[in-house]
């Protein structure tokens, strides 16, 4: 498919020093690697992870010899966003089986994007519920895959959503609205943050 | 490109990595820690070892060395392993911890709003 001079890299700069994570997270052909690509200056790239059925010592590859791991692809995509900061965005499957691999792979992740087809809505209920579970912050971004427009009360509804989290609605396809989506998110997790109690230790509270 | 893992029976795997079976449960690698190479590839050096350090001339995440070497991430993280111990790649890791330092928010919102 892509000639190998497609796939130069296009390297970082010298003095980028801290790499920060977005997870799109979805079902099967929601558009997951359509917003990737979007937004991301690389091609998008594709690699997997294995885990094992008991899921704790998913690095242990006697259990892929031992035919007790599966694996599981995610794709991802890049955004330089200043010198030092490198946003990377991972596209990820919202079936069952990944989540045991959500603490390893995307603990310390700024967010999730939960995206989904308003056709479909319930296939992001279980991605929806794992992400209250864990306590990472997201947003809902509604894919406009055309046919009739779906009320985002409706859908609100239909996922039982907390009422502070907010829901947009998007294409996936277009590099200005899937960048609306990720600004969306991070004004959430802003207001996710300054939500919380304040901080014990008030010296780091006053550095902002 | 071909499609990572798709060929790598685990015996690959395993010879690929020494027969070790795990980077431990503290690596020290994130999958966007950015590897940077400290040293020139020097022959009879393991082959995923030299394009390692030919791909981390300039920073690298680890998850896309994974994606370069068409390696599971978890495997890819014991060959970075041993070149961070072996002193021939650097690791700068993710400066964010559980909570997110509000300005590096306020740095990643004006980053996406300049795209
Ligand atoms: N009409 C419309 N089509 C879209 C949109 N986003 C994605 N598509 C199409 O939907 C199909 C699936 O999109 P993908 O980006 O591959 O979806 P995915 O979530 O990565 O799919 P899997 O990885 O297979 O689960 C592709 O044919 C896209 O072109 C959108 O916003 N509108
Ligand atoms: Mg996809």
């Amino acid at each position: 498919m892509d000639s190998a001079a497609s796939d130069a890299r296009t390297p970082l700069g010298a003095s980028a020093d801290n790499g920060l994570k977005i997870v799109i997270v979805g079902g099967f052909g929601v558009g997951k690697t359509t917003m990737v690509r979007s937004v991301s200056e690389i091609r998008p790239l594709n690699t997997e992870e294995t885990m094992t059925r008991a899921s704790e010592t998913v690095d242990d590859v006697s259990e892929v010899r031992g035919k007790t791991a599966t694996t599981v692809a995610f794709d991802f995509g890049r955004i330089t966003l200043d010198a030092r900061n490198v946003l990377y965005l991972f596209g990820a499957p919202g079936q069952e089986r990944f989540w045991f691999l959500w603490d390893r792979l995307f603990s310390g992740t700024l967010g999730a994007v939960v995206l989904l087809d308003a056709r479909r809505i319930e296939d992001s209920w279980y991605a929806i519920d794992r992400l209250e579970r864990h306590g990472t912050p997201f947003i809902v971004a509604c894919n406009d895959f055309g046919g009739p427009r779906h009320d985002p009360a409706d859908v609100r509804d239909a996922l039982d959503l907390d009422p502070h989290v907010p829901i947009v609605e998007c294409d996936a396809r277009s590099r200005e609205s899937s960048k609306q989506v990720l600004i969306a998110l991070v004004q959430h997790i802003q207001r996710h943050l300054g939500d919380r109690p304040a901080r014990t230790d008030s010296s780091l509270r006053e550095t902002v | 490109m071909r499609r990572p893992g798709r060929d790598d029976t685990p015996d690959r795997l395993y010879t690929l990595t020494g027969g070790r079976t795990r980077s431990g449960p503290d690596s020290p690698f994130d999958l966007v820690t950015l590897v940077v190479a400290e040293s020139e590839p020097t022959t009879g050096m393991q082959s995923e070892h030299v394009a390692i350090l030919r791909m981390a001339q300039t920073p690298i995440a680890v998850v896309e060395v994974a994606a370069e070497l068409g390696l599971p991430v978890s495997i890819t993280k014991i060959l970075l392993s041993d070149l961070l111990a072996a002193g021939r790649v650097s690791a700068r890791h993710p400066r964010t911890s559980a909570l997110p330092d509000p300005d590096i928010l306020e740095q990643v919102l004006v980053g996406l709003r300049s795209l």
